[in-house]
């Protein structure tokens, strides 16, 4: 399962890199950061049928950081809710695959872009969802920068009021954002305190490890009658040695050259997890 | 006297009666309970009443998420608000994501009167007017409200529906049609003059339209709860036959149903419109009425702003095409 999964993520930076190069347009860090948590959740965690994108019993999954939506695109063209040779077209004109998500796209619950708009409509679907007696979970990801919008902590006070357990929110906590460090920008600390203090349960993980993401989704809730952040510890622009860590890269586009080595890197990755299963 | 009934009161009721049998229609409000009389909603339907506190933004993110997991979804709060601190979620949680949201927006125009232009909303038509896929509606009396709230249940498609607060007189005589989506009602019909108008000032543009008739000048008067879809088929037909038109609102002279029409005249047949709007300033403390009596918005002034717009036109100050 998981070199399974550890495949399918380099996989998915391969695709999400090669559309922002052929685009010439996206959001490169953020990206990134954010596919392992992606692969965990569609691949480990939810409930879904790609055949029967509207299918009432699913899981629903929000990408509130809309700007990570390459990664996103790549996910659903891999799962087959479209197919592989639409990704080719992102970003280009008359395309459905805008540069955030829409509706337009099977598999999308809502347009997001505007940061600080996913967890409300989150919460609107868990309500739902208790309304309708469903078992279905509500999974919502936003970015770290994000936590500066204050619907953000108006959305988590509605969802402790009404005891949202069909709620898990994740921060993709890569501590950088487009001007800087996220503590420099705005100090984001003690986010834990902060989300404790709003009614949350408060878990952390290493947002790099499927594994890990994995089990601790399934488990949850931990605790019942009580919506569930999880702070996933990240790097910006995971995976790609001179794009990590480095703020420059939030929307920068590879030119030819990086876009060639950070391939080689990730073909790298690919093959010391093939030699690795083979030792096994 | 006329009997009065505010149009938030229709609405509710109506809500409460559907409710019954419509099993997906959702109540999401902002502290707003009493403001938009929906307390017996709350207690009828403990289950489909989501209360999130003063909180506009969520509580339009949050209709968002429930109407995109199939429910009707009806926001209830003041105008003001929901026509410019959560208009953010309106337009792309709502309208460009396709949720089938209503947001019925209360107190509005200036029937806050004297608490200020925190509280009014005279840009709200404006502002809605230019987001896509979005209904702009604003019944004119209790009855037309209830029908509104009945039609917009049929149609899969977000809402703005602005009335006001405080009781006004009933327009129509019963709420079977008093409303169909992307129509005009002709309340009366007269030759000389034809004067349109949207929400509460269309009593007041009925009344006028009877004063002058009694003075020779003869009137049609239009009702138009639809400004978004316009009735450009009958607004059209009315620039043809009669030749000048007046358009009454209780919004700023930018961008709301006076812009609407003559935009649309423009394009297909230009004729003099003269429009009765609060002009670009915040408006006079006073109570509704007092507001609508200083900008002209009531009968009385409707009526003198339409002989001086006839006498303009009469010693040649405006050209009309004949």
């Amino acid at each position: 399962m998981s070199a399974e999964l550890k495949l399918k993520a380099i996989e998915i930076r391969k695709k999400l890199l090669s559309m922002i190069y052929k685009a010439k347009s996206g959001h490169t860090g953020g990206s990134l950061s954010c596919v392992d948590i992606l692969v965990s959740l569609h691949y480990g965690v939810m409930r879904l049928n790609p055949k029967d994108p509207k299918w009432a019993d699913r899981d629903r999954f929000i990408l509130s950081k809309g700007h990570s939506v390459e990664a996103y695109y790549a996910v659903l063209a891999d799962l087959g809710f479209f197919s592989e040779t639409e990704l080719e077209t992102y970003c280009r004109f008359g395309s459905r695959l805008t540069g955030h998500p829409t509706t337009k796209v099977p598999g999308v619950e809502v347009n997001t872009g505007a940061l600080g708009h996913g967890l409300a409509v989150g919460v609107g679907m868990a309500l739902a969802g208790k309304i309708d007696k469903k078992d279905y979970k509500v999974f919502v990801l936003m970015g770290d920068g994000e936590l500066g919008e204050g619907s953000v902590w108006e959305a988590a006070q509605v969802a402790s009021h009404h005891k949202l357990d069909n709620l898990v929110a994740i921060v993709d906590r890569n501590r950088l954002q487009i001007s800087g460090p996220t503590e420099e920008v705005l100090r984001l600390e003690d986010l834990q305190a902060k989300w404790t203090a709003f009614g949350w349960k408060v878990l952390r993980a290493d947002g790099h490890d499927i594994d890990q993401l994995i089990s601790l989704f399934k488990a949850l809730p931990t605790v019942p009658q009580t919506p569930h952040l999880v702070i996933a510890q990240t790097i910006k622009g995971k995976g790609i040695s001179f794009i990590e860590n480095r703020k420059e890269w939030h929307h920068h586009v590879p030119n030819d050259d990086e876009y060639k080595r950070a391939m080689e890197e990730l073909d790298e990755q690919i093959r010391e997890l093939e030699k690795s299963c083979t030792h096994k | 006297m006329h009997s009065q009934i505010a149009i938030r009161v229709g609405i509710a009721q109506k809500l409460l009666e559907l409710a019954e049998a419509n099993k997906d229609i959702v109540v999401v409000t902002s502290d707003a309970r009493g403001s938009a009389a929906i307390e017996k909603f709350f207690e009828r339907f403990p289950d489909r009443s989501i209360e999130v506190g003063i909180a506009e933004q969520t509580a339009v993110g949050v209709a968002a998420g429930l109407s995109l997991c199939g429910k009707k979804t009806f926001v209830f709060g003041p105008a003001c608000f929901y026509s410019a601190r959560s208009l953010e979620q309106v337009k792309n949680d709502v309208a460009y994501s396709g949720a089938d949201v209503k947001i019925m927006a209360v107190s509005g125009g200036v029937s806050y009167g004297p608490l200020g232009s925190t509280h009014h909303s005279l840009h709200d038509i404006a502002v809605y007017r230019a987001i896509p896929n979005i209904a702009v509606i604003l019944p004119s009396d209790a009855h037309q409200g209830a029908a509104v709230v009945q039609a917009l249940l049929n149609i899969n498609q977000p809402a703005y529906v602005r009335v006001g607060r405080n009781p006004v007189p009933l327009l129509y005589s019963q709420q079977e049609d008093s409303f169909t989506f992307g129509k005009a009602n002709i309340l009366k019909e007269g030759k000389d003059l034809a004067i349109m108008a949207a929400g509460e000032v269309s009593w007041h543009a009925l009344e006028a339209g009877k004063i002058l008739d009694s003075m020779g000048v003869k009137t049609t008067v239009i009702d138009i709860p639809c400004v978004k879809p316009l009735d450009a088929e009958l607004i059209l037909q009315v620039a043809r036959s009669v030749g000048k038109i007046m358009v009454v609102e209780e919004h700023s002279i930018h961008g709301g149903l006076g812009e609407a029409v003559c935009s649309l005249l423009s394009k297909n047949y230009p004729v003099p419109v003269e429009i009765i709007a609060i002009p670009d300033e915040y408006p006079v403390t006073g109570t509704q009425s007092e507001v609508y009596s200083n900008y002209n918005l009531d009968y009385s002034g409707i009526a003198k702003r339409a002989q001086e717009f006839l006498r303009r036109i009469e010693i040649g100050k405006i050209h009309t095409r004949d």
